[in-house]
């Protein structure tokens, strides 16, 4: 079920928003794309530049095996081509951030073909609509340097710490119609690189960032002349600019002008998009070959191991948390969306397994519903993410296993959670020192209801007169004067012996 | 005892070994030399502390009883296109003037490792783009050569003309080159001695200044054949800090040396015979063809279809590659840097590069600049690259019924200082029988064969399938043993 296709209300009728994206990825490696010069973020300035990477004269590049590793394993991640006959070219253009005149990149024979990447729309059950965004390609290419223009008044500075460092420019195909499948796909490929562990998706920190093309046309129309704007570095901020440019288009062509094919820059604080450079004074890169490097050949054994090494990916992970562990689509969905999640759910899963000696598939929907409204709402709170947790998945199991032997009620685990955050001691300890245990003991509720029944007469009258209602008092009266300890189920039973 | 500068490569190694001169001796020698020889302008920095220390390493060794290095106590020059580590590298620019490198190229510290000292770094055109010496930010290289009954200033040929130079002069036994479309073989040719450049990827190009990636390869340049294949070995060998570096052994290239080129076929390629060539050039060419089957050899005529194909083609690639590599001298990181009084970025690149580069350069650049952009890439750059892989084809044909080829190096003798100069076609043309080997990758060496009528040298040109040096080396010598070129130039510097 598809739903309401995504329009722009123009003054002379609908518009319909046509997107591409070309996303650079930082490829997660220890070294340089060409020279072994580390790549760590926020070093000091020009503390990691190779001879290779300030182009000192006579310098060569030698391409690093790993990058190229992980821009096949990504490729193959999205079911792409691997092209096993790849080379590099020289892309030609004068910058203070570019030492060598030139980015090496892959124009003409990328290392990766066509692929696809599946967005999910519908946020409460994945499967209701899908949608299938074609991959051009993905080439691996230079990082430039940084220009720092805030270092003093008449003077900028270089560092050229990024310089070298290995991208992966993923082109995808102008399948996106709506600033929310912009923001679907970007949040996908995240999570897929992520899974892959070929780039950190640090988005905050640069390692991710997104060219936007877009372009608008009467729905069914030719497609209409794009802009694109560069560098956008969160999910929220590609939706913004989707929006905000689609709308200027529309302007724009009712208003009588033309679209100009130009490169625009995102202003987020003004929330709105700027023309950098137009079509008629852009560069000429005067792209050719790179003679310094050979062509890329890549061998059986080679793609062999890198498809070996590839984890399980998050939309089959999904699947499997379904109709393996019987969790809902909703939170399967959530658990798979991050590597980091998934990986600290199935540590959670497998030491609740193991203490609580029962299947994985017994103990998923309770470790599942606990991560994710308990744990997720507390982190939700403080302000942290999964990795700051002050609980572990062994400390969660822990508190799980005593919600399910019946030692803690739903309304004492919560008691005790919060005590796990505020101390990041274990459920058991808590339990143990602070006497939290729930009780079972019927002689003792016994006790307190008989005293709970003298001291409310008049309740006690109005319920044998028939306002059964009043159960929920006495009910809530009896778990007050225990403390919350009582078992709830024992209280019940009790209650209505003695009520008669 | 004779001077002990007009001894070779060979002969310095082996009386050091054995005690003839000490390795202490051999250094004065060559410095001093070196130092009274400003007038040809081969070096562009002298470093007679090198050399020196190098000599009396070998002394040591020797009195030590350690094992010696190859190349031991022998000083050579070093074309100033090689950055060495502490010592000024320009490749004749202005816009290096005064760069230091802090790293040494390959083939340099394999030379050092061998035991050979430096005298200096030897003046060249710039950046490697000329065929004269006369684009050098330093001055011109002045041939020690002269015409008979001339005192006008003779080319030593280029780019390598501070190696020809002072080699044929004496100043040092033996230089280093780098050759793209003929820079070893050209002026090897023009001052009487013997040069060879090998095939593609033997010599690491690490730390080598960029002129054209795809065609740049280091050499040996020396008074004869033997010590080519000396250097060379010293020379080549497998980087892994170059991807187009060959991972092969190293020949034994001076043990495998025999003028007995029985069994062999050498090859006379017919579109070399080309217009206007000289008529000395035409005889010595015969000559050489004589010598070789003197030497045992089988002459056969063989066709290279493409070859009027292949200046254009080089002119094209070459300049290409040429406008990428230089673009890294932008007076940002280091070299010239000129920043007129409230420049912008573009500015100071712009005053940098037309400060720090000559016109060929900038000719150059601009050729490679025009190829390769919108519109004319495909009539040009991709054309060119097709027409050298004709090429490539035409010496592939030619493997199939000879073994070598034989040719002149060069279309006419040495001219002089000037002659050329305002007519870049007419040096363009000077490469014609150099640049189809260098656009194939293929080992070729140039040997003196005699003199012309004014008593300048002329040089033949051997040129090997790839990777056979051995065979190149070997018809060398046997032209060598045969031509008997003792002829030097009087010493008027």
């Amino acid at each position: 079920m598809a739903s309401t296709a995504y329009r722009v209300h123009g003054e002379t009728g609908e518009w319909e928003v046509v997107i591409g994206l070309e996303v650079h990825a930082q490829v997660t490696s220890n070294a340089k794309l060409f020279s072994g010069a580390a790549t760590e973020f926020g070093a000091e300035p020009n503390s990691q530049v190779s001879l290779i990477d300030a182009a000192m004269p006579g310098m060569l590049p030698t391409p690093n095996r790993e990058c190229i590793r992980q821009a096949v394993r990504t490729g193959m991640a999205i079911g792409a081509v691997i092209n096993k006959w790849s080379r590099f070219d020289r892309k030609n253009y004068f910058y203070a951030d570019l030492p060598q005149g030139y980015q090496i990149s892959q124009l003409f024979h990328p290392l990766v073909g066509e692929g696809q990447v599946e967005i999910s729309l519908d946020e409460k059950d994945p499967e209701a609509e899908v949608k299938t965004i074609g991959i051009e390609r993905i080439h691996v290419e230079q990082d430039a340097g940084k220009l720092m223009h805030d270092q003093h008044p008449t003077r900028s500075y270089v560092d050229l710490n990024r310089a070298g460092v290995a991208l992966m420019e993923i082109v995808s195909k102008p399948d996106m119609r709506s600033p929310a499948e912009a923001g679907a796909y970007l949040a996908k490929l995240r999570s897929i690189l992520r899974y892959v562990g070929s780039c950190d998706g640090n988005m905050d920190q640069g390692s991710m960032r997104a060219d936007v093309n877009v372009s608008v046309r009467r729905p069914g129309d030719e497609f209409g002349t794009r802009t694109e704007t560069k560098n956008v570095n969160s999910v929220r901020f590609v939706m913004q600019v989707v929006e905000i440019e689609a709308k200027r288009q529309v302007e724009e062509i009712e208003a009588g002008r033309r679209i100009v094919q130009e490169t625009r820059l995102f202003d987020p604080d003004r929330g709105e998009t700027r023309a950098m450079r137009s079509k008629e004074d852009a560069h000429d890169y005067r792209y050719f070959p790179d003679p310094d490097l050979l062509p890329l050949e890549l061998d059986d054994a080679f793609l062999e191991a890198c498809r070996a090494s590839l984890p399980e990916l998050p939309d089959a992970k999904r699947r499997r948390y379904e109709s393996e562990l019987g969790l809902t689509a909703y939170n399967a969905a959530v658990l798979t969306a991050d590597a980091d999640t998934a990986r600290w759910f199935e540590a959670l899963l497998a030491e609740s397994a193991r203490v609580q000696a029962k299947g994985e598939q017994e103990v998923a929907r309770a470790s599942a519903n606990w991560l994710i409204s308990d744990l997720f709402g507390a982190l939700n709170r403080l302000g942290k993410d999964l990795a700051e947790s002050p609980v572990s998945p062994v400390q969660g199991a822990e508190l799980l296993a005593l919600v399910a032997d019946g030692t803690l009620s739903g309304t004492l685990a919560k008691q005790v959670f919060e005590i796990m955050l505020e101390t990041g001691e274990g459920a058991p300890k808590i339990v143990e020192e602070r006497g939290l245990k729930q009780t079972s003991d019927t002689g003792a509720i016994e006790e307190v209801i008989a005293g709970v029944l003298a001291a409310n007469p008049n309740q006690l009258e109005q319920y044998r007169g028939g306002k059964e209602a009043l159960f929920g008092f006495f009910v809530g009266q009896t778990m007050k004067a225990m403390g919350g300890k009582a078992n709830p189920a024992v209280v019940n039973e009790l209650l209505k012996k003695a009520l008669g | 005892m004779s001077d002990i500068t007009d001894l070779g490569i060979a002969q310095l190694r082996d009386g050091i070994r054995q005690g003839k001169f000490s390795g202490r001796e051999v250094a004065d020698a060559f410095v001093v030399k070196v130092s009274r020889a400003k007038a040809l302008n081969a070096f562009i920095v002298e470093t007679p502390e090198h050399a020196i220390a190098a000599g009396k390493a070998a002394d040591e060794a020797l009195a030590a009883g350690r094992p010696l290095a190859p190349l031991a106590g022998v000083p050579i020059g070093m074309k100033d296109l090689f950055c060495t580590k502490g010592v000024q590298t320009t490749a004749a620019s202005h816009i290096l003037e005064g760069f230091k490198p802090v790293y040494e190229s390959t083939v340099s510290q394999k030379l050092w490792d061998a035991g050979a000292g430096m005298l200096g770094k030897l003046n060249l055109d710039q950046f490697a783009m000329g065929s004269s010496n006369e684009t050098s930010y330093f001055g011109n290289v002045i041939s020690p050569w002269r015409k008979r009954g001339s005192n006008a200033a003779m080319a030593p040929g280029g780019s390598s003309g501070g190696s020809s130079s002072a080699v044929a002069a004496r100043l040092c036994p033996g230089a280093t080159g780098t050759d793209t479309g003929g820079s070893i073989r050209q002026p090897a040719a023009f001052v009487g001695i013997s040069g060879i450049k090998p095939t593609y990827g033997r010599c690491s190009r690490w730390g080598v200044v960029s002129f054209a990636s795809s065609l740049d390869q280091a050499g040996a340049m020396a008074r004869d054949v033997r010590d080519c294949a000396i250097m060379l070995e010293a020379m080549s060998g497998f980087d892994p800090k170059d991807s187009t570096s060959l991972d092969l052994p190293v020949p034994k290239w001076e043990e495998g040396l025999s003028s007995d080129l029985r069994g062999l076929r050498v090859g006379v390629p017919a579109e070399y015979l080309v217009d206007g060539m000289p008529a000395e050039i035409a005889a010595l060419w015969q000559q050489g063809i004589d010598w070789v089957k003197d030497a045992g050899a089988e002459v056969v005529e063989v066709s290279l279809p493409h070859t009027k194909y292949a200046l254009p083609a080089y002119y094209i690639i070459a300049p290409a590659e040429a406008s990428s590599n230089l673009a890294r001298y932008d007076g940002v990181r280091y070299g010239l840097r000129d920043l007129p009084e409230g420049a912008n970025l573009q500015e100071m690149y712009a005053a940098t590069r037309a400060a720090g580069f000559g016109d060929e350069v900038k000719r150059r650049i601009m050729i490679g600049t025009y190829v390769l952009s919108a519109g004319f890439y495909d009539a040009y750059f991709t054309q060119a690259s097709k027409v050298r892989t004709l090429i490539a084809r035409d010496f592939d044909n030619a493997w199939a019924v000879c073994d070598l080829l034989l040719t002149p190096t060069a279309p006419s003798a040495a001219f002089a200082l000037g002659e050329k100069l305002a007519d870049p076609l007419a040096m363009y043309l000077n490469d014609v029988f150099t640049v189809p080997s260098s656009l194939a990758g293929l080992p070729a060496m140039s040997v003196p064969g005699g003199l012309d009528k004014d008593g300048l040298p002329l040089g033949l040109q051997i040129i090997g399938k790839p990777l056979d040096e051995q065979r190149v080396l070997n018809a060398g010598l046997a032209i060598e043993e045969r031509a008997g070129f003792t002829a030097r130039p009087d010493a008027w510097w």
